[in-house]
C-alpha cells in the first residue's frame, strides 16, 4: 500500500521570501505559516478526533458497561462481563464470526482475480474495449440496497436464475430457493457480492498493468516466450503493488459485510448469512443493548486492525 | 510493439469478443432485467420469466408502477434529502478535506507530523466498526438551534439533517488524495504570492485551487460513489433519522415491503433510485473511471 511512501519528507515549505513591501523578517513569515498551517487543519482534526476517536472512545468506555441506548437508569460497570458472554456464551456470534471469515475467504480471491481477468481483457488494444469497460463498471456505481433487492428476486424459487438453469438443462434441474436453504444462502450472497464490486478492482487492476512500460513486454517477446510465460513472469511480479492494494481493500471491505444480509435474508435462515457488523447492529441497536454492542464493536475493530497490519507486512516484505 | 507479438495476438482478437461479450450478459442482465420488470405488471413479470421475454418490453406495457410509486413514498421529498445530504458532504468536504491536504503537504508548522501519521493510522479503520457507538455519541451531542432567530442549546443529533452530514465531512483518504496532489504542484508558488502580498488564504483559493481540479473531480466522484452518507446512505440514516420527511431514497426501499409486496413497484422504485446515477456515471464515464484509477494508484 502506497501509505509507505508519505514517509518521506514533504515538500519543503517557501524559505526566507523577500517581502519588499511590508518589510517582515524570516520569523514573521514562519510565524504566519505556523499559524495558517494550523488553521488550515484544525476543521479536520476537530471533525476527526470527534467522529473518528470518539467513537472508538465511547466503544472502549461502553464495552465495560451495561448500557442501554435509551435508558432511564445510569449505565453501570460490569468489568469484562460483555466481553465473557461473546467469547464464551454468544453461539450465534461465534457462528457471525465464522461467516464472515467465510465470507471473506471467497470474495478476497474470487473477486481479486476476475478483477485482474476483466482488467488483461479490456486492457487488450481491441475496438470497444471502453464498452466492455463502461458495461463491467456498471453494477460499482448501483447501490447496494438496489443490488440486494433486486437478486434477492432474482433468487427466489420461481426467479429468474431458477428459470435460466432450468432452460440451460432442458428442465432438468429446476433450482430451488437460494436464500432460504442454510447451505447455499451464503454462497448466493458471495456470487451477488463479487457481482457487484469486482467492476472497482478491474480498474485498479487495470492502473497497474497501464504502468507497466512495453518494453518490458518487447524484450520478452524477443527472448520467444510464450503469453503465459510473459504473464507469470513479467507481468505478476510487476502488479505487486496493485495486489497488496487490492487484498486489503476487498478483505476490510468483506469484513465489513452488512447491507446484503440485512436486505436479502436478515442474517437467516439458522444464522447461516449473520455477520459481525449484522450482530453488533442487531446487538447495539435493534435489542438496544449498547454496552454488548459496543464490546462486539471493539472486538471487531482489533480483529480489521490485526488483518490490515498482518496483509500491509506480508505484501511489503515481499518487495 | 514488434512484429512477433503482433503475430501472436491476432488470432486471439477475435476469439477474445465471446467470453468478453458473454461476461458483458451476465453484468447486464439483473439491470436490463429490472428495468424492463418495472414496465409490467406483477402477474406478467411471473409469466414471461420462463422465457427471454423477461428481458424484453412486450405485453402489456405501462407506468402504472411508476404512478403507484408516488402514492407509497413521498419521492421527490426523499430525492430532495439524497441531493441536499449528497451536496453538503460533498462541497464542505472538499473544504475541509483540502486545507487539511493543503496544510499536510505545504506548509511546516508543530505537529504536522504528528497529525499527517494520525490521519494515516485512521485510514484502514472502515466506518462499520464504530456505527453503534456512533450512534449513542450523537445523540448525546449538543447543537445550537433557532427558534425564529432566538438561539436555543439543544442536545441530541437524532432526526436531524445534521447528523446525515457533519460526522461525514472529514475523510482521511480524500486528505491523503489532496496532499499528495498538492505534493506534486511546482515549488515555490507561495513564495512569488507572498512577494505579490497575498496571504496563505488567498494563495490557496487563487493558486492551489484552480491548478487543482483533477483532484477536486476525483474527490467529489469518490465521494458520491463511496462514501456511506451520500447518495448509497442507509445504513446510518435507517439508525438515526426516523422522521419521514428526512429520510434519503435508499430508506424509502424499506416502505415496499411493509404491506403487500409488489415486485413491479420495487422494480419501478429502484430504477427510479438507480438510473440517474447510471446516467451521471455514463455522462462522466471517463472521469469516473480516472477516479478510482487514482484511488488505486496512491503512490
Amino acid at each position: 500500500m502506497a501509505i509507505a511512501s508519505t514517509d518521506r519528507p514533504l515538500t519543503a515549505a517557501p524559505e526566507s521570501p523577500p517581502r519588499p513591501r511590508r518589510r517582515r523578517g524570516k520569523g514573521d513569515f514562519q510565524k504566519a505559516e505556523q499559524r495558517a498551517g494550523r488553521a488550515f487543519a484544525i476543521p479536520a482534526i476537530i471533525l476527526l478526533l470527534l467522529f473518528v476517536i470518539g467513537p472508538a472512545v465511547v466503544s472502549l468506555t461502553m464495552s465495560f458497561t451495561n448500557a442501554r441506548l435509551i435508558s432511564p437508569v445510569a449505565p453501570e460497570f460490569i468489568g469484562l462481563d460483555n466481553f465473557r458472554r461473546a467469547f464464551t456464551e454468544d453461539d450465534l456470534f461465534h457462528q457471525s464470526v465464522a461467516n464472515t471469515f467465510g465470507f471473506a475467504a471467497l470474495v478476497v480471491p474470487l473477486q481479486g482475480g476476475l478483477g485482474l481477468v476483466l482488467a488483461l481483457l479490456v486492457n487488450q488494444k481491441i475496438a470497444g474495449r471502453n464498452f466492455f469497460r463502461t458495461v463491467y463498471f456498471l453494477p460499482v456505481i448501483t447501490s447496494m440496497v438496489v443490488i440486494s433487492l433486486l437478486w434477492r428476486f432474482l433468487y427466489q424459487e420461481d426467479g429468474l436464475i431458477n428459470s435460466a438453469l432450468s432452460m440451460l438443462t432442458g428442465g432438468y434441474y429446476a433450482g430451488q430457493a437460494w436464500l432460504a436453504d442454510p447451505s447455499t444462502a451464503m454462497g448466493a450472497i458471495v456470487i451477488m457480492s463479487v457481482w457487484q464490486g469486482v467492476g472497482f478492482h478491474m480498474i485498479i487492476w487495470l492502473t497497474g498493468l497501464q504502468t507497466i512500460p512495453d518494453e518490458v513486454y518487447e524484450a520478452g517477446a524477443l527472448d520467444g516466450t510464450t503469453p503465459w510465460q510473459r504473464f507469470r513472469y513479467l507481468t505478476l511480479p510487476l502488479l505487486r503493488p496493485t495486489f497488496a492494494f487490492v487484498l486489503i481493500t476487498i478483505t476490510i471491505a468483506s469484513m465489513s459485510l452488512f447491507v446484503q444480509v440485512d436486505i436479502m435474508t436478515d442474517g437467516g435462515p439458522l444464522g447461516s448469512t449473520s455477520t459481525i457488523v449484522y450482530q453488533i447492529v442487531q446487538k447495539g441497536f435493534q435489542q438496544q443493548q449498547i454496552g454488548y454492542g459496543a464490546a462486539l464493536s471493539l472486538i471487531f475493530f482489533c480483529v480489521v486492525l490485526i488483518l490490515a497490519l498482518l496483509q500491509r507486512r506480508l505484501t511489503r516484505e515481499k518487495d | 510493439m514488434t512484429t512477433t507479438n503482433l503475430k501472436a495476438g491476432a488470432p486471439a482478437r477475435r476469439w477474445v469478443y465471446l467470453p468478453m461479450a458473454l461476461l458483458a450478459v451476465f453484468f447486464l442482465f439483473p439491470i436490463v432485467f429490472m428495468v424492463v420488470a418495472s414496465l409490467k405488471t406483477d402477474r406478467q413479470i411471473f409469466a414471461d420469466m420462463d422465457s427471454l421475454k423477461a428481458f424484453l418490453p412486450v405485453g402489456e406495457l405501462s407506468f402504472a408502477n411508476y404512478a403507484a410509486v408516488f402514492d407509497r413514498v413521498p419521492f421527490w421529498r426523499f430525492l430532495g434529502n439524497t441531493l441536499f445530504v449528497t451536496f453538503c458532504v460533498t462541497a464542505l468536504g472538499l473544504i475541509v478535506n483540502s486545507m487539511a491536504g493543503y496544510a499536510l503537504a505545504r506548509m511546516r508548522w508543530k505537529g504536522r507530523g504528528i497529525v499527517f501519521g494520525f490521519i494515516i493510522a485512521t485510514l484502514i479503520l472502515p466506518f462499520d466498526t464504530t456505527i453503534v457507538p456512533m450512534v449513542y455519541l450523537v445523540a448525546n451531542l449538543p447543537w445550537i438551534g433557532f427558534e425564529g432567530i432566538k438561539p436555543v442549546l439543544e442536545i441530541g443529533w437524532l432526526n436531524t439533517y445534521h447528523v446525515q452530514i457533519v460526522p461525514f465531512v472529514v475523510n482521511a483518504f480524500s486528505i491523503f488524495l489532496f496532499a499528495q496532489y498538492f505534493k506534486s504542484l511546482p515549488k515555490g508558488l507561495e513564495e512569488a504570492a507572498a512577494m505579490d502580498g497575498a496571504g496563505w488564504l488567498r494563495t490557496y483559493w487563487r493558486i492551489i485551487v484552480p491548478l487543482s481540479k483533477p483532484v477536486f473531480a476525483t474527490v467529489t466522484i469518490l465521494t458520491v460513489v463511496t462514501s456511506p452518507a451520500t447518495w448509497n446512505a442507509y445504513l446510518w440514516p435507517l439508525m438515526t433519522v426516523q422522521s419521514e420527511e428526512l429520510r434519503p431514497v435508499m430508506v424509502g426501499v424499506q416502505y415496499f415491503f411493509q404491506l403487500n409486496i409488489s415486485w413491479g413497484e420495487v422494480m419501478a422504485y429502484i430504477s427510479m433510485i438507480t438510473l440517474p446515477m447510471v446516467a451521471v456515471f455514463i455522462a462522466f464515464q471517463r472521469s469516473f473511471i480516472q477516479s478510482i484509477a487514482n484511488a488505486g494508484m496512491k503512490d
